[in-house]
């Protein structure tokens, strides 16, 4: 089982635009990511690392390639279908943590579960359980206005995980925040990788924040440029040294 | 689908209360606006209607003089009225007038009250209902009989609550009339005089007793009914040339007579409050037209915040249908909930305003219905327009949207 693969990418291509304004953001990008996986995607800005996220995450649709999530071809779904996906399998954690303003901590992290049909006892409950899970069981009542940074990326890895999604898309999920709280941010991530045994896929440009993952690879001008491929060996001493 | 849809709706309109209340607001104010100016001009148009159909209808009115003044002119004998009963075609019955005023007297009480000599035919032409007693026979109008039918005002005045009126005498200076019935209550005329302050005898009793024969040229008006269906232009016109010809006005001089049509009038006054119910039925439309401005420029402005809201909710596995849904349910029901209290409000308004005009509050349910429908359409229109827009985005698109 640990050699099925969660993710295959071959020959993946994202062209934006047409003729002579057409840019090619992918070339062409092959990839296998198994399950359990903590990758984080490198690159500097324009190299086509958060197109791919978009692709991965089923956000966007490629031009031309494959992509077989388990055993869904992706490539051939319509946006409803990648709705779906998104609805049953991915959760998703922003930089701009992207939750609804003037809305309770405990109604955002419910969200997921109104489009999954769950009764309102059970969106509570679940709701309850994921908050309480990222550490936050006595912020239910607060709006986001009212929590810092940190809590609020915190509710959204609530929201996140709350409907139990096998995979989590994080993308530069500690740009917004400060050293300490990234920290924080960073072991939930973690927790949730090696104790839940969710795969993260997770975009960031800060080799900090992507010493945290256990695979890191780098895109470079629309293909992937150095995969470290994975590694037992924990790296986070390193961050503990340089502090 | 559907129930989930208004589920998401409705904690979207109670997460944006003040945004929420804004665009039910706009709402309101149109369909009551629309709603009270269609109703009280409504109102206002009836009551014209009601106050020429006290006159009498197919009424045309013979006077001396032109215009409402007839100082000077010479007034009519009986025989023109005879000539114009015999000669002119479409006439259903027609009568004389003769006004005058005299204090009438019933024992201790008097009042100064307006006096019409007329025949019986008048009753019927002018549209006077009998409420007790009786009107006066053609045998009396012939023989002079001191006989009287007084208006509801006369009756209060001299007679009070409790006595009969009918079968008593009134003095009129130097003759006695028997009241033999009294009419029932007109109320305000169009020009805000009593009606019912009148007292109705036969012309010749008049003539004979109060006014004098005056050589037979006494007769102040000929009250004239057309029949029904036909053209009152055309009596208007024969009586017009029949006049001329007894009256001796040559063919470079103007009538020395008018000819006043009710119909024409009733057609005109309705016809003027007509435009006016229209006037104001635009004006409100144009009220109803900025409410639906405002509500519009309250989901452009919040449709950045919208945006990312759509792309949070398409990240997270909304299918766009189900977005769009959502959208549906939050601005039909915040259209609906405007309606609704905007035709409550249009009630209020129309219970208060029709006591402050004096016109009476005509329930029209199409207007209710038209109000309704537009702003309920510019509601959706507006709430659901830029939805779609945004639901058709990619998500990240929608959740970059600044």
């Amino acid at each position: 089982m640990s050699a099925e693969n969660l993710i295959t990418l071959r020959g993946l291509t994202k062209t934006y635009g047409t003729g002579d304004a057409a840019f090619k953001a992918l070339r062409g990008v092959d990839l296998d990511i198994r399950r359990g996986e903590f990758l984080a995607v490198m690159g500097p800005s324009g190299s086509g690392k958060s197109t791919l996220m978009n692709i991965l995450g089923c956000l966007d649709s490629p031009t031309s390639g494959s992509y077989r999530f388990r055993d869904i071809r992706v490539e051939t779904l319509n946006k409803d279908q990648r709705s779906l996906i998104r609805r049953h399998a991915l959760g998703f954690i922003f930089q701009g943590f992207n939750l609804l303003a003037r809305t309770s901590a405990l109604e955002n992290v419910e969200l997921p579960l109104l489009y999954r049909g769950y009764s309102r006892k059970q969106r509570h409950q679940l709701a309850r359980e994921a908050l309480a899970s990222v550490g936050l069981p006595d912020k239910e009542r607060n709006t986001p206005a009212e929590l810092s940074g940190g809590q609020q990326q915190r509710v959204a890895i609530a929201r996140a995980i709350v409907t139990r999604p096998d995979t989590l898309f994080a993308d530069e999920p500690t740009g917004n925040l400060d050293s300490k709280t990234t920290h924080e941010i960073m072991e939930l991530l973690r927790h949730l990788n090696t104790d839940r045994g969710i795969s993260i896929l997770m975009v960031t440009h800060e080799k900090d924040v992507a010493v945290y993952a256990k695979r890191r690879i780098h895109v470079l001008d629309g293909l992937i440029d150095h995969d470290s491929g994975s590694e037992t060996v924990d790296r986070r001493s390193e961050i503990e040294d340089r502090r | 689908m559907l129930f989930n849809a208004l589920l998401i709706a409705l904690r979207e309109i109670r997460r944006n209360l003040t945004r929420s209340f804004l665009t039910v607001v706009g709402i309101v104010i149109g369909v009551a606006a629309v709603i009270t100016m269609v109703t009280l001009g409504r109102g206002a148009t009836e009551t014209v209607r009601q106050q020429i159909a006290k006159m009498g209808s197919n009424l045309l009115i013979l006077r001396p003089g032109q215009g409402w003044g007839s100082w000077g002119a010479p007034q009519f004998f009986m025989t023109d009225v005879k000539a114009i009963e015999d000669q002119v075609p479409g006439i259903r019955a027609l009568a004389p007038l003769i006004q005058t005023n005299a204090p009438a007297v019933y024992q201790e009480n008097n009042r100064n009250t307006d006096i019409q000599g007329t025949t019986s035919n008048y009753f019927e032409i002018a549209n006077w209902v009998i409420s007790t007693g009786r009107i006066f026979t053609e045998a009396e109008v012939t023989e002079g009989a001191p006989v009287c039918v007084i208006g509801e005002t006369i009756r209060k005045e001299l007679f009070g609550e409790n006595v009969d009126p009918v079968g008593e005498k009134i003095r009129l200076r130097s003759m006695s009339l028997e009241v033999v019935g009294v009419t029932a209550v007109k109320g305000q005329g169009g020009f805000g005089d009593d009606l019912d302050d009148n007292m109705i005898t036969p012309y010749t009793t008049v003539q004979r007793r109060l006014t004098g024969r005056g050589g037979g040229r006494n007769i102040n008006q000929v009250m004239i009914s057309g029949k029904e269906g036909y053209p009152t232009a055309h009596i208007v016109a024969d009586v017009s040339s029949l006049m001329r010809e007894r009256r001796n006005v040559a063919p470079n001089e103007e009538d020395n007579f008018n000819v006043f049509d009710s119909l024409q009038l009733a057609e005109v006054i309705s016809s003027s409050t007509k435009v006016m119910t229209s006037l104001l039925g635009a004006v409100a439309g144009v009220s109803l037209l900025v409410g639906g401005i405002g509500i519009m420029n309250i989901m452009l402005v919040s449709v950045t915040e919208r945006t990312r809201e759509i792309g949070i909710r398409l990240a997270i596995g909304a299918r766009a249908r189900e977005v769009l849904w959502q959208f549906l349910v939050e601005a039909v029901t915040l259209s609906c909930v405007g309606g609704v209290a905007g035709i409550i409000l249009a009630y209020i308004l129309c219970d208060v305003l029709a006591g402050v005009v004096g016109a009476p509050f005509l329930f029209d349910p199409k207007i209710n219905l038209i109000a309704f429908v537009f702003s309920a359409a510019i509601g959706i229109l507006f709430g659901f327009m830029p939805a779609r827009h945004a639901a058709s985005l990619d998500p990240i698109e929608a959740l970059r949207h600044e």
